[in-house]
């Protein structure tokens, strides 16, 4: 069964642990209502493409802890540089790539890449060695808890339903309190 | 002068953690004392939008980062910078050199780096300081700590 991208995160929220969970765009909207999590951290306002980056650099401050970054194909495309960065600094980082061949908060328009890059091979050739694929609801329940555990980098590529219509997100809290929430939840 | 060995005991002076960047070939020269035993952990990205967003993690995280780039890195980097300083307000420290300032200076260069390296720090508002062959790392450091004092971002730009 074709996944839309609320079921894949209701997977995501059964078995994300203490992980951090870093979200972007589409998922900002969605994540509050499966999770309510001081480790939860919706990056908006955002600089696009960008959650890569931010989650390594957290993964690196706390190397026994792990961070799962929820990007968009939109938002991965826009750097994927970020994926040899990933690779070459070792951190228990688990990057989910949501691919729903749309930039769905501005509306649901194709990407350049819709349909078309297959993420598993660019995050390998990238130099990421554990690479997850999944397009079914089925296939991302069974795999979820092996895909979500072990030593980073991990790219998880996530094909959902595209939505159409849609509205930029809020997310669920100011900047600065979702910072001091992140970083008091850390220093326990 | 800003060679590496005095530039890195300066930036573990003042405690910083990590250094991200993207170098050119002045800051280059700074490799082999950051990668060496009395270095700091290197972090070498892509694009310089991304240095600015690992360095944010690391900051969400606790620790303190510095940034290094060249001028064309931040012309790359604004949307990151504006995000990282204006919406999440981190007290990012960048490091730009400043490519071909001192030919310019001198009204012989045609390379348009040193035009635009200022005006593009006034218009993201982070406040600079311009550090040059009269300067030494301890003015680099100076500078460092009293952004840190004041909890804000900042820059230097070293004229290359
Ligand atoms: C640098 C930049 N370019 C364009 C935009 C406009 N924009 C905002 S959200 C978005 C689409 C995001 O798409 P994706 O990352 O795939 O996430 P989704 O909306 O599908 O969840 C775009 C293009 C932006 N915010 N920043």
């Amino acid at each position: 069964m074709p996944m839309t991208q609320r079921q894949a995160l209701a997977t995501l929220a059964q078995h994300r642990g203490d992980h951090v969970v870093v979200t972007t765009m589409s998922a900002v909207g969605l994540w509050p209502e499966l999770s309510d999590s001081p480790l939860d951290f919706a990056y908006m306002p955002s600089a696009m493409g960008h959650a890569p980056g931010l989650g390594l650099g957290l993964a690196l401050a706390h190397p026994g802890r792990g961070v799962i970054i929820v990007n968009g194909d939109g938002g991965m495309l826009m750097n994927l540089g970020s994926l040899a960065t990933l690779a070459a600094h070792p951190a228990n980082v688990y990057l989910i790539i949501v691919d729903n061949g749309l930039y769905e908060v501005t509306g649901g328009q194709r990407t350049a890449g819709s349909g078309r890059v297959d993420f598993a091979a660019v995050a390998r050739a990238a130099g990421i060695g554990r690479v997850h694929a999944f397009d079914t609801l089925e296939a991302w329940h069974t795999g979820a808890a092996a895909a979500l555990s072990g030593p980073g980098p991990v790219v998880i590529w996530l094909k959902v339903e595209g939505r159409l219509g849609q509205k930029t997100p809020k997310p669920p809290r100011a900047m600065a309190e979702q910072i001091q929430r992140l970083r008091e939840a850390l220093a326990r | 002068m800003f060679d590496g060995p005095s530039v890195v005991a300066a930036l573990k002076d003042c405690g910083v953690t990590h250094i991200v960047w993207l170098p050119d070939s002045e800051l280059g020269t700074w490799e082999a004392a950051l990668t060496g035993p009395n270095g700091l952990p290197l972090i070498r990205v892509c694009r310089e939008g991304e240095a600015i967003t690992v360095a944010a993690g690391l900051m969400l995280g606790g620790r303190k980062p510095v940034v290094v780039i060249q001028c064309t890195g931040l012309f790359e980097a604004g949307d990151a910078l504006r995000n990282v300083v204006h919406d999440l307000k981190l007290p990012l420290f960048l490091i730009v050199g400043v490519r071909s300032w001192y030919t310019h200076q001198e009204g012989k260069s045609g390379d348009s780096c040193p035009v635009f390296t200022e005006p593009i720090l006034q218009a993201w508002r982070l406040p600079y300081t311009l550090l040059d062959r009269r300067h030494s790392s301890a003015d680099l450091a100076h500078s460092y700590r009293q952004a840190q004092a004041e909890h804000r971002a900042a820059a230097v730009l070293i004229a290359e």
